[in-house]
């Protein structure tokens, strides 16, 4: 069996998903590709116990919930272009960033997509924002 | 419970509601914490949104508890008409009680002698939020999302629930448009009980089928 | 009667929802809930086709095999129409 760079532990090799679809003639010749299981298609994969503990919700979560939301209710996305984009950051960043984290890069990328606002408009607000302090309750209070 | 971090002076290892203090406001800003500001910021600066309507939106979601859907299953289990427009129709007989779950598709499935049901969205983290509020961070966690397809019964036995091998495990995946609220089946011995009473039993854990209704006191 | 389906072993990329363990696999129509809007239109910000819908039920056994918990067990999931074919009885 090969190995590849995207799928060292060759997951898609010895699942039992693969082994179906190897009957397949549609798909044998894609079974290499991490493209054919993507990585939050996850349902029967093996994994450990399920993590008990559960955080409180920080302000700037739910701030993060609230605008999406809004942003959905305006028209600007939809939670299929949340889904997606969520999809598309891959593995990693499902394994390294916190979940509000990623949905805040999502829904910055679908307003973005959307024409709420442009790339260099955020990278502007994003660096008077970090400029007003080195806490968030510093950052949030709003312009001087 | 709302968190306003105005005030920083009863920082403290837990948080009131006893689970572990998510520092926010004392931490180094992060840069996702960055890009929250400066997309809010940069919405209310276009006119697209008001700093009054997140707040609203906040409080709003706030106000959703897994408490309204204890209400709703206390009322089915009192009320046997009610219950029959839950399961033709549980977004609209969550409407009709009040609840302003917006354009919410939501399916009641019920636990019996013989069937319990299990709620997951394998592919993300779907769940009847405006319902029943925030999913629980186990119901969004890669082992309960990758597990409960397949091994439903072992999921159930870390929480505590073993079922006989008389009963089936039905397993909903909320692939698409469809969200789903567990009737966990009424407890014993409560026929006496009112519905408030009844509301008691009904846990968080029961609605999504990883639990099952608390005892009759 | 419910009506037997199969899940199509299609490997498509880019956002679809029908989850790949159930591609390929056999279940019954348990209920059809009716059109909406495709999501694998609609995560790309094009315009959405209603597409029906529907509720299918497959047995841990069929999607499992040897290696299901328990074989009785089943699982439903709501797959978009263009994603089934009809299974006919021989």
């Amino acid at each position: 069996m090969s190995t590849n760079k995207t799928n060292p532990g060759n997951r898609l090799h010895d699942s039992p998903l693969t082994r179906r679809l190897q009957d397949s003639p549609l798909t044998r010749r894609w079974q290499d590709s991490p493209l054919t299981r993507r990585w939050h298609d996850m349902g029967g994969d093996p994994a450990g116990p399920v993590p008990k503990d559960q955080h409180d919700f920080a302000i700037w979560e739910k701030r993060v919930d609230a605008l999406m939301i809004i942003g959905a209710a305006k028209g600007y996305f939809t939670v299929d272009g949340l889904r997606r984009v969520l999809e598309d950051m891959g593995e990693e960043a499902f394994e390294t960033m916190a979940y509000y984290e990623r949905w805040v890069a999502s829904i910055s990328q679908n307003l973005i997509e959307g024409g709420a606002y442009t790339t260099a408009e955020l990278a502007e607000k994003m660096a008077e924002v970090a400029n007003r302090g080195d806490t968030y309750g510093d950052a949030a209070k709003g312009p001087a | 419970m709302p968190h306003d971090h105005h005030d920083h002076h009863d920082h403290d290892h837990l948080s009131p509601s006893g689970h572990p203090y998510r520092a926010d406001n004392d931490t180094a800003l992060s840069y996702w914490q960055t890009m929250e500001i400066a997309i809010r910021e940069l919405l209310i600066e276009k006119g697209i949104t008001t700093a009054s309507e997140v707040a609203a939106q906040i409080d709003t979601m706030d106000a959703r508890t897994p408490a309204n859907g204890a209400r709703v299953v206390a009322r089915a289990w009192s009320d046997p008409a009610f219950h029959t427009r839950l399961m033709a129709d549980a977004g609209d007989a969550a409407r009709e009680m009040g609840f302003d779950i917006g354009p919410l598709e939501l399916i009641a499935v019920e636990n019996t002698e013989d069937v319990h049901n299990m709620i997951v969205c394998t592919l993300c983290s779907c769940y009847p939020r405006n319902l029943l509020g925030l999913p629980p961070d186990w119901y969004k966690s890669r082992a309960y999302r990758s597990r409960t397809v397949r091994e439903p019964r072992s999921v159930l036995a870390e929480f505590g629930v073993t079922l006989p091998d008389t009963m089936t495990v039905r397993v909903h995946d909320s692939t698409a448009d469809m969200r789903y609220i567990v009737i966990p089946k009424r407890p014993e011995g409560t026929d006496s009980l009112s519905q408030s009473e009844l509301e008691q039993l009904v846990t968080r854990d029961s609605m999504i089928g990883t639990g099952i209704a608390r005892s009759a006191p | 009667m419910m009506q037997k389906v199969r899940v199509k072993p299609l490997m498509p990329p880019g956002h679809v929802r029908t989850p790949a363990y159930l591609r390929g696999k056999t279940g019954v129509i348990e209920r059809s809930l009716g059109a909406f809007p495709n999501p694998e239109d609609l995560a790309y910000g094009v315009a959405a086709t209603a597409k029906p819908l529907h509720r299918v039920r497959f047995t841990m056994a069929e999607i499992w095999g040897a290696d299901a918990e328990t074989p009785d067990d089943t699982l439903d999931a709501e797959i978009y129409e263009h994603w089934l074919e009809p299974v006919h009885a021989p």
